[in-house]
């Protein structure tokens, strides 16, 4: 196991005031993520695994408790700060794809890699996730395992050194569902991005080295699987 | 080009309907306000080029008869830097193949050379040359009334001789812009013109040689006009003189700033107001447009761009949107002021319009619409951009619902469930519903505000000419006459009825104010002059004091029992205190009135009239301006008929071409809004429209959810807009209020009738167009890619 801890999570709360009600998402999670490494992040649906994901990547801020990035804390970080963390560092891949609808597949990525440092070409991103023939298509012409792989080309193109992935096969029949798993552990292998996904698909978690398991927003038992199961392998 | 441009341009070319419609929005309101203030702007620099290289004088004096070595002591006046003596005379015309009387002014010109000052813009032909007696320059406007061109002869009555008098030179002064007959209020051509004349041959024909009648001076700069008249009066006194006079009561010049004012008014207010309406609507227009996008902002903040970044790519999309309305704007707004100076050109004669672009009236209407969008635009970025992008990007969380206060009131059994959807939707969001009705209530406003003056004017009329005069026929005597010739005009044929007029000419004044005008002397129990009270009700005239109209009362501060202090300025020029009797209303010109006995007695030349009132039988038209005009005492005669005319001609000119664009630019401003307003709830709500009809429902009963709720906030909006207009427009008319109108507020049902059809109008349209989109809608695709 890789000794260096990517991200660093201690005592991180987050409580959500959706109108008159409080939602306390997550109660305490301490976590840690090592380079390079896949994790699944297991859980039924409002166990916190989204919440957790949103704070990792910057897209949310913690209510209490800090989270280092490379030793630097994420929760004393301003807008500006997490702007400039997502766009140098994190990649995502949504559930609901989130594509620009007026970009096409190429577009799409290289919205991204405008803005990135040293990206890869959006052609050879999207080559990756074996979308090579389809760079000109536009969201509504290509099937929803299609968006979900632009959407991880796009997440990568730009070379991030973290992968963050919020039920990335949610949406998709399982069939379709294998190919994105595919296209993430290849990813990861090839240019040893941390990647963390998230589920609430037990078989999924087979393909991970650490599967998280989180319930009621706290994380309640961390297993390490000696047998990962490729991609191509799952079936649900 | 960049991926985050290129979807700049496909949004856009998505919304381009929605884009077009704000274009069009900020193409009204920057059209408007470049048109009317350009015009105004040229047309006032137009006219001030025009008074500084044909030398308008700065002062002028009426004297009976002065000797020419007179001139050499005005000329040593402090102040004075030149003089130009004149002879002028009234003159009866007769123009061949014109039968109604024509009255003239004959002016004296230097043979040969042009005057010193009031110089003259030979337009066509040449000055009259000396030693040619029967030569004469007409004013352009009265010689094209009547077709005359260097080479025409008419028909003047110099001195009870008629003499035949031939055209070498159509010019045009700023002394005569207008040219106003006295005792009308209005230009008309076709019955009053000026001609100018050799000094010689004038003077010849008037018993003037080496003499003058009228002088013209300009001043130096810095000098004071004041002391200046004071003076000239002092030197003029023994020959006769009236009273010199500034160029701010100068005829011609009054009327014209009278016009220019109600002018600018009109091109200022107006549009302003009309761009603050587009500018309005536009800033809520985009900030529901880029409120929709909250999703896409989380997307782009959850890549990495900054906030500022996200901010400034919904601000391009919305310059574009607004620099091309305020393009096309500009464009045909350059191109409506020229047609409108064209318009204006032909009446006011200039040598020739200066019409240019004024740059800051551009860049004011440019970037009120923009700065306006833009504005709208970061509010509403701001609020995306406020929220984590993990907020963000998920829909809205469902907003918290309550039952209607309808509901809470018990009546729920009265609602079914779209209607109970329509009414919950407007309570969850009422700033937003509040600022949609106010900015359809806003553009029915501004159509009132454009249409509702012609039904003011028509009230004006009704006022002036069916109440308070009901003469067919006013005559002007040549000076105070002895009341027989009253009697001599009922003896005429053709003349059903006769009263006397006297006008005597005064200062009136009161503690430190004092304004200049004419005493109307009333016969006790007149029919054809009627004073009427500020209830538009006839009064008698009462037997002592001074009547005064509402605006003069209101310059001298002067109340019913105050005693004002009148000078004449004519006869033996007496001052007398008066008691004011009582006020009238009155829309056009400002007087007073007294009785005419009374007015004879403190003026102090006998039972004098001035002209006469006069009800014609309209067969004996003919023979009657024929005997008429071969009366010596009768100087001029003007028609009610005419005046009316020329009443409608003057008000078509300054307000209702102006009206009838406002009109047009309202209707695209109101369909603009109605139509994003329709546009922007259907993207809001598509996904929940959708799901009702996955659940079953029609589309009709859809469709009925979401127009239903444009059609209440328009049935809201209507009754809030013609509140909102009628106040507008009572601040315009106050606005509009001049020396020489003031117009009352008149809203016919006629106005909000027109405005509100324009406003249902544009929500059917839209409704039309939503519905298709509706019956469109692609329910799996909608659902699919959202929780």
């Amino acid at each position: 196991m890789p000794a260096e801890a990517v991200f660093q999570a201690r005592g991180v709360t987050k409580i959500y005031e959706m109108g008159e009600v409080k939602v306390h998402a997550l109660r305490g999670v301490d976590l840690e993520l090592y380079a390079g490494e896949l994790v699944v992040l297991l859980g039924a649906s409002g166990s916190g695994k989204s919440t957790l994901l949103n704070i990792l990547g910057g897209l949310d801020t913690a209510t209490s408790g800090t989270v280092l990035y490379r030793g630097t804390d994420l929760t004393r970080a301003d807008d500006r700060a997490l702007t400039h963390y997502r766009r140098h560092h994190v990649g995502f891949v949504f559930q609901f794809y989130n594509l620009i609808p007026s970009l096409t597949a190429r577009e799409n990525v290289a919205i991204v890699t405008e803005i990135a440092d040293d990206p890869m070409l959006p052609a050879t991103a999207l080559e990756l996730v074996g979308l090579g023939e389809r760079l000109d298509h536009f969201p509504a012409q290509l099937s929803g395992g299609e968006q979900q792989r632009v959407a991880i080309a796009r997440a990568i193109a730009k070379r991030p050194e973290v992968l963050l992935c919020d039920e990335p096969t949610g949406a998709l029949d399982s069939e379709t569902g294998v190919v994105v798993l595919d296209a993430l552990e290849r990813v990861n292998r090839e240019l040893g991005t941390t990647t963390a996904v998230i589920t609430h698909n037990v078989v999924q978690a087979g393909i991970a080295e650490r599967i998280i398991h989180l319930r009621d927003g706290l994380i309640t038992r961390v297993e390490i699987n000696p047998r990962r199961t490729p991609a191509q392998e799952l079936t649900w | 080009m960049r991926a985050f441009d290129r979807k700049l341009l496909r949004d856009l070319s998505t919304m381009r309907s929605q884009a077009i419609a704000i274009a069009f929005v900020v193409l009204a309101g920057v059209a408007t306000y470049v048109a009317m203030r350009n015009v105004m702007v040229s047309l006032e620099r137009t006219l001030d080029d025009y008074y500084r290289e044909y030398r308008f004088a700065d002062g002028f004096a009426t004297v009976r008869r002065a000797p020419e070595s007179v001139r050499e002591r005005l000329a040593e006046i402090p102040g004075v830097s030149a003089i130009e003596t004149r002879v002028t005379a009234p003159v009866n015309l007769e123009v061949p193949g014109f039968d109604e009387p024509v009255a003239g002014l004959l002016v004296s010109v230097p043979e040969d050379e042009q005057p010193l000052l009031n110089r003259l813009f030979i337009r066509e032909g040449r000055l009259v040359r000396a030693g040619r007696e029967d030569e004469v320059l007409l004013n352009e406007t009265f010689a094209q009334a009547h077709e005359l061109r260097p080479g025409s002869e008419l028909t003047a009555i110099v001195n009870g001789k008629r003499r035949v008098l031939t055209v070498v030179g159509i010019a045009l002064t700023p002394e005569h812009l207008l040219q106003v007959q006295p005792g009308t209020l209005f230009p008309d051509p076709e019955r009053y013109g000026v001609l100018w004349m050799g000094r010689r041959a004038l003077a010849a024909a008037y018993d003037m040689e080496g003499a003058f009648n009228d002088v013209a001076f300009s001043l130096t700069p810095g000098a004071s006009l004041d002391d200046v008249l004071e003076r000239v009066d002092l030197i003029l006194d023994p020959y006769g003189g009236v009273g010199a006079y500034g160029r701010d009561v100068q005829p011609s010049h009054w009327a014209i700033s009278e016009e220019f004012r109600g002018l600018r008014t009109s091109s200022t207010t107006l549009p302003i107001v009309f761009l603050a309406v587009a500018a309005f609507l536009l800033n809520i227009v985009v900030s529901r447009l880029i409120t929709l996008q909250r999703e896409q902002v989380g997307v782009l903040k959850a890549f990495g761009y900054s906030s500022g970044a996200v901010g400034l790519h919904y601000v391009k999309m919305v310059l574009v949107m607004a620099l091309a309305g305020a393009a096309a704007g500009i464009v045909v707004g350059l191109w409506l002021g020229a047609l409108m100076g064209d318009l204006y050109l032909e009446y006011y004669r200039f040598p020739a319009l200066e019409y240019q672009a004024s740059v800051p009236v551009i860049v004011t209407a440019v970037g009120l619409t923009t700065g306006a969008a833009v504005l709208g635009v970061l509010g509403a970025v701001r609020r995306a951009v406020r929220l984590s992008p993990a907020i963000a990007m998920r829909p809205a969380p469902p907003p918290l619902y309550r039952r209607t206060l309808l509901e809470r009131l018990g009546l729920e059994g009265a609602l079914d469930q779209p209607s109970r959807m329509i009414l919950r939707n407007l309570e969850r969001q009422p700033v937003r519903s509040l600022l949609t009705v106010v900015g359809i209530a806003s553009s029915c406003a501004i159509l009132i505000m454009g249409m509702f003056f012609s039904d003011s004017i028509e009230d004006v009329l009704r006022v002036e000419y069916g109440v308070a005069q009901r003469e067919d026929l006013n005559v002007t005597f040549v000076g105070p006459t002895s009341t027989a010739a009253i009697q001599e005009l009922r003896a005429l044929r053709g003349v059903r009825w006769a009263e006397p007029t006297r006008a005597a000419p005064v200062r009136l004044r009161h503690e430190h104010r004092e304004y200049d005008t004419a005493i109307q002397g009333v016969p006790p129990g007149a029919y054809l002059r009627q004073v009427i009270d500020t209830d538009l009700q006839p009064i008698p005239i009462p037997p002592e004091g001074i009547v005064l109209t509402e605006r003069l009362a209101e310059i001298l501060r002067a109340a019913p029992g105050d005693e004002i202090l009148v000078e004449v300025r004519e006869g033996a020029r007496r001052t007398r205190n008066v008691p004011v009797a009582a006020i009238t209303q009155q829309y056009v010109g400002m007087a007073a009135y007294m009785e005419l006995s009374r007015l004879n007695r403190m003026v102090g030349n006998g039972q004098a009239v001035s002209g006469a009132l006069l009800l014609t039988d309209s067969r004996a038209e003919e023979a009657l301006t024929q005997a008429l005009r071969e009366r010596p005492q009768v100087a001029s005669t003007v028609s009610q008929e005419r005046m009316i005319a020329s009443f409608r001609e003057t008000m078509d000119r300054s307000m209702l071409t102006m009206t009838l664009i406002l009109t047009l630019f309202a209707g695209v401003i109101a369909f603009g809004v109605v139509y994003n307003a329709a546009r922007i709830s259907l993207s809001e709500r598509d996904r929940e429209l959708a799901s009702l009809r996955v659940l079953g429902l029609t589309r009709a009963e859809i469709s009925f959810i979401l127009l239903g709720e444009l059609a209440l906030l328009t049935l809201v909006a209507l009754p809030v807009g013609f509140l909102l207009g009628s106040i507008a427009s009572a601040g315009l008319v106050q606005a509009f209020q001049t020396d020489m109108y003031r117009f009352p507020l008149v809203l016919s049902r006629k106005v909000f009738g027109i405005a509100a059809a324009v406003v249902i109008g544009s929500t059917l349209v839209s409704a039309v167009i939503v519905r298709r989109k509706l019956d469109r809608l692609d329910l799996v695709g909608v659902l699919k890619t959202r929780e």
